[in-house]
């Protein structure tokens, strides 16, 4: 249940603005293209599927399944790398904290928890749905 | 239009070192440029085409075209990763096929173990205008744990056991214990592998490659050279290079760009899987081997493990014999890229030239497989197919 490791902060870029200033008030939202409507991963401005500029900024459930997984044992405080495929449909790179590293599974339930960073916005992790 | 049969690969050798502190980069890519070329029997006033990727000191092929002294028509910095080597050399058929050059050098070097990186297992600091760099450097993604979740969504899917994933490193140990100049010359057993310490679940410190200076170089030249040098001509067949990444948020880490270049170069040689004697494949990881070796079709998808197991990669021994000079797991692994030793070794097969513990008889067909950067993000993938005549 360690949580000591300094997560570095993220660059914040023309592009992801609004998602940083969303994140600084605890919402976690992601871009949906207006034109396919889609949802992607990670956020950018053209839209992956469809190439439209028409992109929206939604707020997501914050409920996530576990896609895959590792522990990383090899590190001054083990920390657990994952991917998890969101409810909204994409699967985003993320820490999965608050959590027994050995009771991990792939396909567990997830949610979002945004977590501090050295001097950034916070970033979206996942904890075990209770 | 097609590579095939258009380009010879004449020349071919491999730095000897493993721990160069003496040495700077731009000096060991010189050696081995000079090795490749006195290997070829050509000389550095033959060559008109000069090919480097990352490693390669200074932005792209200028500084070590003005170290060398070389007067170029033609050149290409492509960089794939640790796959760019591969890909080069199908480059280098293409220009030559092209009429850009008729004597493409492809040069590799660095030295990683002597300036102390302990590249696997701390993140990689990025350039801050790639666009994924907020989304993935707070999570601590270092080569090591982005390779461990291929393995975690792989066992998921298909059963895969860390018992089968060992026996990639088996394998290559049966092999580099004929080379003296491996790494880990040791054999070692699954059990060994299982017991050393866990580094990103599923993979052990001994699925992973060692960390090692070298380098290696290619020379690649027109089949009218090829014919009038001494050495066993090879031939480029086949080539394919893809990228595949994280497609928008929608993708598969059990699949590899191996799926996409290697039904390329297959098409393009005119050949199957079933025909090849011998396979390079990037080992940085024994997850990296299994994904290839299903990907290219060597078996069915899922089947990775099974097919690995109880020795089938051994030389003499299975079906498929890969890496018979250690490879990346036992051998070396030069400037933390494997693609430039996946080709050597292949040419020493088809020239009949590798250990004669390990040689392949007949060999006349072999396949050289890489990928490049981080298979749990985006990579690349690079198939080269050659022939000996």
């Amino acid at each position: 249940m360690t949580m000591a490791r300094a997560i570095p902060s993220p660059i914040v870029t023309a592009e992801t603005q609004a998602f940083w200033d969303a994140a600084r008030v605890g919402r976690f939202v992601i871009p949906v293209c207006t034109t396919c409507g889609k949802a992607h991963w990670y956020p950018r401005a053209i839209c992956p599927f469809c190439d439209s500029d028409k992109i929206e900024w939604r707020a997501a459930s914050g409920k996530a399944a576990i896609y895959t997984f590792s522990v990383m044992r090899r590190a001054k405080e083990p920390y657990a790398i994952a991917c998890v495929t969101l409810a909204e449909g994409p699967t985003m790179m993320t820490n999965i904290v608050d959590c027994d590293f050995d009771a991990l599974a792939i396909g567990q339930q997830v949610v979002v928890k945004f977590v501090e960073t050295e001097n950034g916005p916070p970033v979206p992790m996942f904890r075990p749905a209770a | 239009m097609t590579i095939r049969g258009k380009a010879y690969i004449a020349g071919a050798y491999e730095h000897p070192t493993r721990h160069a502190p003496d040495k700077t980069v731009a000096q060991l890519h010189a050696e081995v440029a000079l090795g490749a070329l006195a290997d070829a029997g050509l000389t550095r006033a033959d060559v008109d085409g000069y090919f480097c990727a990352g490693d390669a000191p200074g932005p792209g092929p200028a500084s070590m075209a003005d170290y060398l002294n070389l007067t170029l028509r033609h050149v290409d910095s492509t960089e794939l990763g640790g796959t760019s080597y591969i890909a080069l050399a199908a480059h280098a058929a293409a220009a030559i096929a092209l009429g850009k050059c008729n004597v493409a050098l492809i040069t590799l070097a660095g030295r990683p173990r002597s300036e102390g990186v302990a590249t696997g297992i701390t993140p990689r600091l990025r350039d801050p205008n790639q666009p994924e760099a907020a989304f993935e450097m707070p999570y601590g993604l270092t080569t090591a744990n982005g390779y461990a979740m291929c393995a975690m969504r792989h066992s998921h899917q298909y059963g895969t056991t860390p018992e089968q994933l060992a026996w990639i490193k088996v394998a290559a140990s049966h092999h580099a214990r004929h080379n003296p100049n491996a790494m880990l010359p040791d054999v070692v057993t699954v059990d060994d592998v299982l017991a050393s310490p866990l580094i990103a679940d599923p993979l052990h410190r001994l699925d992973c490659c060692v960390i090692s200076d070298g380098g290696g170089a290619l020379v690649v030249v027109r089949p009218e050279i090829a014919k009038t040098l001494r050495r066993p001509p090879v031939k480029i067949i086949g080539a394919g290079e893809t990228v595949k990444h994280l497609s928008g948020g929608s993708f598969d880490l059990t699949t590899s760009g191996a799926a996409r270049s290697g039904p390329a170069a297959f098409a393009e040689a005119g050949i199957a899987p079933a025909d090849i004697k011998y396979a390079s494949i990037y080992d940085s990881f024994t997850i990296t081997v299994l994904m290839q070796i299903e990907d290219l079709g060597f078996c069915e998808k899922g089947q990775g493990g099974a097919f690995v197991a109880d020795g089938n990669l051994i030389s003499g021994v299975g079906r498929l014999p890969f890496n018979t000079d250690g490879g990346g797991l036992c051998n070396n692994h030069p400037a933390n890229r494997g693609g430039m030793t996946k080709v050597i070794e292949a040419v020493r097969q088809l020239r009949g030239e590798a250990h004669p513990a390990v040689q392949v008889k007949t060999c006349d067909l072999a396949l050289a497989q890489g990928t490049g950067m981080q298979l749990g993000a985006r990579h690349c993938s690079a198939t080269l197919i050659m022939e000996r005549e």
